[in-house]
């Protein structure tokens, strides 16, 4: 088998002539955290649904972990926990019962599917809880439910789909917290979502969606070289004169782009960490350093910064 | 590339029937504990038990001879009660309808669709399963209330009842089985047509409505437009009456009120048009073995059957083609 858990080639879906997935070629790696990064209507939810087989491509193929969901969805699905958005229980059952019919249609053994529902709900602190209907329990305890459930199936992939939406933050922070746990434990994880610095915060790799096509993939730091010409900005506080400094931070190599904030605060833009050179060049020229700071590449911006490039491309075309 | 040179089977892996047995246990569960199915467990047996000792004390009255007691429990009704045969024509609907109308789109309202679609299991083991938990709880209600008249009527006859009538009540109950089959298998083709459940309720209750109120008179003005009496011959008189017979047959409750009245009255010799020809060498008032009254409602059980069949394919064929995502 290969590397891959996830592979698409030219995957592609019409729904009523429109085309939610255009010709996609997906990549994930055994392992690894890949976040699906898109507005709403961009094809995630979509691609997720042919992954697992709940609906058919127009065109391309799909392997997951070595099989073809169109023909054989049941090895995928007993092999691959999915998440979807805004996942939904039997409210007027128990969360232990909720599981319980879970395995079941998975064909898990009484004893094991127990045991293992008992360690499920232990591990996502749902224990105290086990034996209320799922009714009364808030968003963040769905999921986490939601989770549990994943996690009876004990799968190879997971694949979630906006699982922090709707969450408040603390919520959402244990979340990505678990996700990294998992992955720690060798399990794959796609993770779709249209908020930035979430995947930022736990995915490898990321691919950007953009109308059905995956437009950009790489680790952020790839993808900031891609779009923002330079991965590495850099924030200078510094006193002293300011031609002068301007004129000291552009001679060093690999900065691209030094603009002056305000009278005392500069940015850099650079290829690499420039930190030090800077630093040196800085107090070389006179000036008085108070604070060097590196600002990780953000995906917010990559992401603004892609759609303006396509919105700029678009307007010129149609002048 | 791996891609390619993965072999290519033919057909889907697997059984569809995996993970039924563990829809149907489910639903089922959820049948037979909802309140909605409390209350109308509560309805049928009241109206059972005020039915039955009803037609208890008509029959207590008369003094006439009848080798089939235990039948008129079913049918003898006391004023200003009807017949408990009466009472399940609309009641049987009213339970199937609340047990299937809201069996698909309620998984999607739940947001529990993709999810139970995500398990290793075909959508045919969810949609048999949820069919076949409405089917079982249909016949577990009607036959306890059955079981429950006929205890009512040894209790309070006095009597046991014999083997053609247990044969024949039976058979009663098999079709009534079937015609609650029609109308679960409607309200599930409309739960998977409508995603508001009240929609799929009202449609079905509309159906309903339409073939218990209306589908009569239809069926007399089309026979009369169709096969007009032009000039008054008994030709003409035939054709129309045998034209709306047939018409108000494609109606589920004339299928059932049919077999009811033939199965439960074994001196019942021919549903429809008899001509006095065909009654030559009868003995009239004289009932029927259980195997020639079978035979006369074989094509009525059938249609029950067929259509509670033909329903479900629909449905089966709407919800294999619905896409998961809204």
């Amino acid at each position: 088998m290969s590397q891959y858990v996830v592979e698409t080639r030219d995957l592609t879906k019409v729904y009523n002539g429109l085309v939610a997935v255009d010709h996609l070629n997906l990549r994930v790696r055994e392992g690894e955290v890949f976040g699906v990064l898109g507005p709403n209507g961009s094809g995630k939810t979509t691609t997720i649904l042919m992954l697992l087989g709940l609906t058919e491509p127009a065109e391309g193929e799909v392997r997951v972990l070595g099989f073809d969901p169109v023909r054989q969805p049941l090895s995928v699905k007993a092999r691959v926990g999915y998440l979807p958005d805004q996942v939904g229980f039997y409210d007027e059952m128990t969360a232990r019962e909720n599981l319980i019919y879970i395995a079941k249609l998975n064909g898990i053994p009484r004893g094991e599917a127990y045991r293992r529902i008992d360690e499920a709900l232990e591990r996502m602190g749902l224990a105290h809880v086990a034996d209320k209907p799922v009714g009364t329990f808030s968003r963040g305890m769905k999921q986490r439910l939601g989770l549990a459930e994943i996690l009876v199936k004990q799968p190879r992939l997971i694949i979630l789909d906006e699982p922090t939406q709707g969450l408040d933050p603390e919520a959402a922070r244990e979340f990505l917290d678990i996700i990294r746990d998992l992955k720690r434990e060798g399990i794959s994880v796609l993770l779709a979502s249209h908020l930035l610095y979430q995947v930022q915060a736990v995915c490898d790799r990321v691919g950007l969606f953009h109308q059905g096509k995956m437009v950009l993939e790489g680790t952020v730091q790839e993808l900031a070289r891609k779009v923002l010409g330079g991965g590495y900005r850099v924030r200078i506080e510094a006193e002293g004169a300011q031609e002068k400094l301007i004129q000291a931070l552009r001679g060093l190599r690999d900065v691209l782009e030094v603009t002056s904030v305000d009278e005392s605060t500069y940015e850099l833009l650079a290829q690499s960490d420039v930190r030090p050179d800077a630093a040196k060049a800085i107090v070389e020229a006179g000036g008085r350093l108070r604070s060097l700071e590196l600002d990780e590449p953000n995906l917010d911006e990559i992401y603004a910064r892609y759609f303006q490039e396509v919105r700029d491309e678009r307007a010129s075309v149609a002048a | 590339m791996s891609v390619q040179a993965l072999p290519r089977e033919r057909g889907r892996e697997g059984s569809p029937w995996t993970g039924m047995w563990a829809v149907i246990a489910k639903e089922m569960a959820d049948n037979l504990t909802s309140a909605r199915m409390h209350i109308l467990e509560l309805l049928i047996a009241l109206t059972a038990v005020g039915a039955v000792y009803g037609a208890i004390q008509s029959i207590l009255e008369t003094v006439e001879q009848d080798p089939f007691l235990f039948l008129k429990l079913f049918t003898v009704g006391r004023d200003p009660l009807p017949a408990f045969v009466g009472f399940l024509g609309f009641l049987v609907p009213l339970v199937a309808i609340a047990l299937g109308f809201d069996a698909v789109n309620g998984e999607f309202n739940r947001r529990t669709m993709s999810r139970l679609l995500a398990q290793p299991i075909y959508r045919d083991a969810l949609l048999f399963g949820k069919f076949l938990a409405g089917f079982f709880t249909l016949a577990l209600v009607l036959t306890s209330i059955w079981l429950l008249i006929i205890g009512l009527g040894i209790v309070r006859l006095g009597l046991p009842p014999g083997g053609e009538e247990v044969a024949r009540a039976l058979w009663f109950l098999v079709a009534t089985i079937f015609y609650g089959g029609i109308w679960l298998a409607l309200a599930m083709v409309f739960s998977i047509t409508f995603r508001q459940p009240a929609t799929a309720a009202l449609a079905s209750i509309a159906v309903w409505l339409f073939f218990t109120a209306f589908w009569g008179m239809i069926a007399s003005v089309l026979a009369q437009t169709l096969r007009p009496i032009r000039f008054g011959f008994p030709e003409e008189i035939l054709a129309q009456a045998q034209l709306e017979l047939m018409l108000s047959r494609l109606s589920p409750n004339a299928l059932y009120a049919e077999v009811a009245l033939a199965i439960l009255h074994p001196t019942v010799r021919a549903l429809g048009l008899v001509l006095p020809i065909q009654l030559s060498g009868a003995i009239l008032g004289t009932p029927l073995p259980l195997r020639q009254s079978l035979l006369l409602i074989w094509p009525q059980m059938t249609g029950l059957v067929a259509a509670t069949i033909l329903l479900f394919a629909v449905g089966y064929v709407l919800f294999q083609r619905q896409e998961i995502r809204a």
